[in-house]
C-alpha cells in the first residue's frame, strides 16, 4: 500500500510549491546592482546632443533613472505616471532613451509629454549593458552617494509609486 | 444575440456534463443499465452544445461583433479572415473552449467507437470524461467567459497578438491540444479500470489505439510549434526549453513511456500498475501544463494575461482530478497481481529500463521547469534555469534510452540471451562506431557530443536495418508478401523508431556545425558564410493588411552560381506597434540557409543575421516519421476488424510486436 501512496505525495508537495507560487510575481527579480554605485557613462542629451548627461553631476541628490524607448509598448502604460510624477516635482527623473533614434524620441516626448529633467542617449545599448537592463522600461532609485537603492523592472505602476519608489525616496532625501 | 446563444449552450453543456459524470458512474457501481445508458446520448448532446458555443465565437470573430470582450481584445478589422477565425483560441478564454471542444470530440468518438466495450466499462469511461468536462465547464462560465459583453462596445479590436499571427499558428495549438486533452481517454480508461477493479490485460488492449492517436498529434503539434518558433522568433533555435514548451514535451514523454508499457501490459500481463500510474500522469501532465501556461506563476515567452483567481480555480481543479485519481490508485492498486515473470535480459527488462529514462527524464523537466518557483517559493531568490541545465540532465537520460531502442525490438519476450543479441546486433555496432568516428571528420570537426549523437543514431538505423532484414529474409515468397507479412503496427515501430534516429541525427549535425553571422550591410554588400556568398540587395517598404513591413532581398550564390533568394521582413504590427521578425529561409534536407533582418542602421544599412543549418530539416521530417509510425500502427488489422471480434480478454493476438 506505502509505495502506491507514494505519487500522491510527490503530487501534493508540488500542489504546496503551486500554491505558493501564485502569489509570488515572477517578474519582480532582484537585481545584483542594488546596493552598488551606479555605473557611470557619459551620453549625449537628447534634446541637444552637444551636451552631456552624467551621474556624475546629479551625486548630492536622490533621483530616478528611468530606461524608456519609443518603439516599447510598455512604456506607454507607466508614461502618464511619470509625467504626473514629474508635476509633483517630488523627484528629480532623468531618462536613458535605449537603443532608439532621436526623431523616432523626440516624436514619442511631444506627443505623450516629457517627464525628464533631461534624457541621455543610448543608442547603441552600451550602457543598458553596464545597468543589466533585461527590458524595457526599467526605473533605478539612485540616492545621494550614488548608489542604486532599487531597481523596477518592467512598468511604474501606482501601487509600485505609493507603496516602493516614493516611501524610499523620501527616506533617502532625509538621509 | 448569437453570444448569448454561446453562452447559454455553454450553460447547457455544464448541466449534460453534470450529468454524464454522475449517473452512468453510479449506474455502473450498482449495475443500473438505464443510468449506465445515459452515457452516450449525453456525451453527444454535449459534442452538440459545445460545438454551438464554438461557432457562436467563431461567429463573433468572422463578423467583427467587438461588443465581446474576447473578441475586441483578440482581433481587429484588418486581420484577414483566416486568423480572426484562428483567433478563437488565441487568448485565454478561446483557447479553454478549444480544451473543451476536443474534450468533447475525443468523447463523442469513444461513445462511437466502443462498441466491444462493456456496458460497464464504457459508463465508466465517458462519465470520467464528463467529470473533467465539468471541471473546464465552470472555469469557463466562473473566471473565463468568452462570451461577456463589452458595453458600450469597442470601435475596434486590439488585435491577435502579432507572434499568433502566422499559418503556423492556425494548426499548432488544435494539434496539440488533441494531443494533451486526448490523453484524457487513456486516463479515463484507466480511471475506469480502478474503479471497476478489472486490471487485467483487457482495459490495456482497449485503450492501446487511442492512447497512439493521442501521441500522433501530440508529435504533430510540437513538431509544428517548434517549427513554428524557427522561423518566427528569427534566432534559428528551434527548441527553447521554454516553460510552456516543456508543458507540451513533459506529456510527450510520459506519452512515450505509457505507449510502450500498454504494448507490454497487452501481451505480457505485466507492468499493471506502472501502467495505470503512467496513463494517470500522463494526463496528469497536461493539466499540470495547462495550469502552468495559464496561471502566470512562470514567466514565458508565450506569457499570457493573468489573473490570480484563474491560478486558483486551476490548481483546485487539478488537486480535484489528479489527487483524487491517486488516491484511487494508491487504494486499488495493491489489488493488481504482479504479472508475468521477466529475466533480466529480456524484451520486458528493456522495455522497463527506457520507460524508466523517459520518466526519469519528465521529472528532470518537470524539476527544471519549477525549480525556479520552488526557490522563489522557499524564499531563495530568483533564478532561471535555462538551456544548460536541460542539455546537461537530457543528454545523459536520452543516450542510454535511444542505445536501448536498438536492442528491445531484437531482444526476445520473457528471455532473451545475450551471446545471441551481440552476436545478431555486432555488424550494426560496428558500423555505427565507425560512422561516428569518421562522419564528423568528414564534416569537418570531431567532438565526443558530436560522435555519441552520430554513434545513436546509426546505431538505431543498423539495429532496424537489420531487424528488418531477419524478418523479411529466407522465405521464397515474393519480396511485396513478405513485406506485407510483419503487422502494420510492426512497421509502425520501425519507422516510429527510425524518425528517432533522423530527428538524432539532425539535431546532432544542427548543434555542431551551424554557423552563423552577425553584419551590417548596406545595398550591394556581401557577406560569406559556409562557401556561400549572400549578396545584400536592399530593403523594401511593403504595406500588409494590418502591418507594415521592411522587405530585405539577399540574392545567394555559390562560385558565382545564383542559389536563391532569401527575403526575410520586419514587420511592425500596427495596432499593437509590436515588431515582428519573419525569417527569410530556403530550406532543403541537406542544409537550410537562414537569414534574419535586425536593426536599421545609420545610412541605410542593416544589421542582419545569417545561419548555415545543416541537416536542420530532418529534425521535423524525424518527428513526421514518428507519427506516421503511430499513424500506420493505428491502420493495424485488429483495429479495423475490432468491430467483429468481441473482446474478451483472453484472445489472442497472432502478431506479436511493440
Amino acid at each position: 500500500m506505502k509505495r502506491f501512496l507514494l505519487p500522491l505525495v510527490i503530487f501534493l508537495t508540488v500542489v504546496g510549491f503551486l500554491a505558493v507560487g501564485l502569489n509570488l510575481d515572477p517578474r519582480e527579480v532582484p537585481s545584483p546592482l542594488v546596493g552598488k554605485p551606479a555605473p557611470m557613462f557619459n551620453l549625449p542629451r537628447l534634446d541637444n546632443p552637444e551636451k552631456t548627461i552624467s551621474p556624475k553631476d546629479l551625486l548630492g541628490q536622490v533621483w530616478l533613472f528611468n530606461v524608456w524607448a519609443s518603439w516599447c509598448g510598455a512604456c506607454r502604460e507607466e508614461h502618464p505616471i511619470l509625467v504626473a510624477l514629474s508635476k509633483s516635482g517630488t523627484v528629480p527623473l532623468y531618462g536613458m532613451d535605449y537603443k532608439d533614434t532621436r526623431q523616432d524620441a523626440q516624436q514619442w516626448l511631444e506627443q505623450g509629454g516629457n517627464p525628464y529633467i533631461a534624457s541621455a542617449m543610448d543608442t547603441d545599448g552600451r550602457v543598458g549593458i553596464d545597468y543589466g537592463v533585461y527590458g524595457v522600461p526599467e526605473t533605478y532609485v539612485i540616492d545621494k552617494a550614488g548608489v542604486i537603492a532599487y531597481k523596477q523592472i518592467g512598468p511604474v505602476t501606482e501601487e509600485v509609486l505609493r507603496d516602493k519608489i516614493l516611501p524610499l525616496v523620501k527616506r533617502l532625501q532625509t538621509q | 444575440m448569437i453570444p448569448e446563444i454561446g453562452h447559454f449552450a455553454l450553460i447547457l453543456a455544464l448541466l449534460v456534463a453534470l450529468i454524464q459524470g454522475s449517473f452512468p458512474i453510479i449506474g455502473a457501481a450498482r449495475g443500473n443499465a438505464v443510468w449506465m445508458g445515459l452515457a452516450r446520448p449525453t456525451a453527444r448532446a454535449q459534442f452538440l452544445l459545445i460545438a454551438v458555443a464554438f461557432f457562436c465565437l467563431a461567429y463573433a470573430f468572422a463578423t467583427m461583433d467587438y461588443s465581446v470582450t474576447y473578441v475586441a481584445s483578440n482581433s481587429n478589422s484588418k486581420l484577414p479572415l483566416q486568423y480572426r477565425i484562428a483567433a478563437v483560441w488565441g487568448g485565454h478564454e478561446g483557447s479553454l473552449l478549444l480544451w473543451a471542444m476536443i474534450l468533447s470530440i475525443w468523447t463523442v468518438a469513444v461513445s462511437f467507437f466502443s462498441k466491444h466495450l462493456p456496458d460497464a466499462m464504457r459508463a465508466r469511461i465517458i462519465g470520467v470524461m464528463g467529470l473533467i468536462s465539468i471541471g473546464f465547464l465552470l472555469f469557463m462560465l466562473t473566471v473565463s467567459n468568452p462570451f461577456e459583453r463589452l458595453i458600450p462596445a469597442a470601435m475596434d479590436g486590439r488585435d491577435l497578438n502579432p507572434l499568433l499571427q502566422d499559418p503556423g499558428m492556425v494548426f499548432h495549438p488544435p494539434m496539440l491540444y488533441m494531443g494533451y486533452v486526448g490523453f484524457s481517454v487513456a486516463f479515463a480508461f484507466a480511471i475506469a479500470a480502478l474503479l471497476g477493479g478489472e486490471l487485467d490485460a483487457a482495459w490495456a488492449r482497449w485503450s492501446r489505439p487511442w492512447t497512439t492517436m493521442a501521441w500522433v498529434f501530440l508529435t504533430t503539434g510540437i513538431m509544428a510549434g517548434s517549427n513554428w518558433a524557427y522561423y518566427e522568433l528569427g534566432w534559428g533555435g528551434w527548441w527553447f526549453w521554454d516553460a510552456v514548451e516543456n508543458a507540451s514535451f513533459m506529456p510527450w514523454l510520459v506519452g512515450t513511456a505509457l505507449i510502450h508499457s500498454l504494448a507490454v501490459t497487452e501481451k505480457r500481463g505485466s507492468f499493471k500498475a506502472w501502467t495505470v500510474l503512467l496513463a494517470i500522469c500522463a494526463f496528469s501532465l497536461s493539466l499540470l501544463g495547462t495550469f502552468l501556461v495559464r496561471s502566470g506563476v512562470l514567466t514565458s515567452v508565450h506569457a499570457f494575461a493573468t489573473d490570480p483567481r484563474r491560478g486558483l480555480f486551476i490548481l483546485a481543479f487539478l488537486v480535484v482530478v489528479i489527487g483524487g485519481s491517486l488516491v484511487l490508485f494508491a487504494w486499488r492498486a495493491p489489488a493488481i497481481g504482479r504479472g508475468g515473470k521477466f529475466d533480466v535480459v529480456s524484451r520486458e527488462s528493456f522495455l522497463l529500463a527506457n520507460n524508466v529514462l523517459l520518466a526519469v527524464a519528465a521529472i528532470s523537466v518537470l524539476f527544471g521547469t519549477l525549480y525556479p518557483l520552488f526557490l522563489d517559493a522557499l524564499g531563495l531568490g530568483k533564478i532561471s534555469v535555462g538551456p544548460p541545465y536541460f542539455d546537461t540532465v537530457f543528454a545523459p537520460l536520452m543516450a542510454p534510452a535511444l542505445f536501448l531502442m536498438g536492442v528491445g525490438p531484437i531482444a526476445r519476450w520473457k528471455q532473451a540471451a545475450l551471446p545471441e543479441l551481440a552476436k545478431r546486433l555486432r555488424w550494426a555496432f560496428g558500423v555505427s562506431v565507425a560512422t561516428a568516428i569518421i562522419l564528423p571528420l568528414l564534416l569537418g570537426h570531431w567532438t565526443p557530443m558530436i560522435g555519441l549523437g552520430i554513434f545513436l543514431a546509426f546505431w538505431i538505423f543498423g539495429t532496424s536495418a537489420n531487424l528488418v532484414y531477419q524478418r523479411l529474409r529466407g522465405s521464397e515468397l515474393p519480396l511485396m508478401t513478405r513485406i506485407m507479412s510483419p503487422s502494420r503496427s510492426w512497421w509502425g515501430m520501425v519507422i516510429a523508431h527510425l524518425g528517432i534516429a533522423v530527428f538524432t541525427l539532425g539535431v546532432t549535425v544542427v548543434k555542431g556545425f551551424e554557423s552563423e553571422i552577425a553584419v551590417r550591410m548596406q545595398t550591394g554588400d556581401v557577406a560569406h558564410l559556409a562557401g556561400f556568398d549572400f549578396t545584400f540587395e536592399g530593403v523594401q517598404e511593403i504595406e500588409g493588411p494590418n502591418y507594415s513591413s521592411s522587405r530585405g532581398q539577399i540574392r545567394i550564390t555559390k562560385n558565382g552560381v545564383e542559389r536563391t533568394v532569401l527575403m526575410p521582413e520586419k514587420r511592425v504590427y500596427t495596432v499593437q506597434n509590436m515588431p515582428m521578425t519573419e525569417a527569410g529561409i530556403s530550406p532543403s534536407l541537406i542544409h537550410d540557409l537562414y537569414a534574419s533582418l535586425g536593426e536599421p542602421l545609420d545610412g541605410g544599412a542593416w544589421s542582419v543575421r545569417i545561419y548555415h543549418k545543416p541537416m536542420v530539416e530532418w529534425i521535423w521530417v524525424g518527428c513526421l516519421m514518428m507519427a506516421f509510425g503511430g499513424l500506420l500502427a493505428l491502420s493495424d488489422r485488429r483495429y479495423r476488424m475490432k468491430n467483429r471480434i468481441k473482446a474478451t480478454g483472453s484472445e489472442n493476438v497472432a502478431e506479436v510486436s511493440v
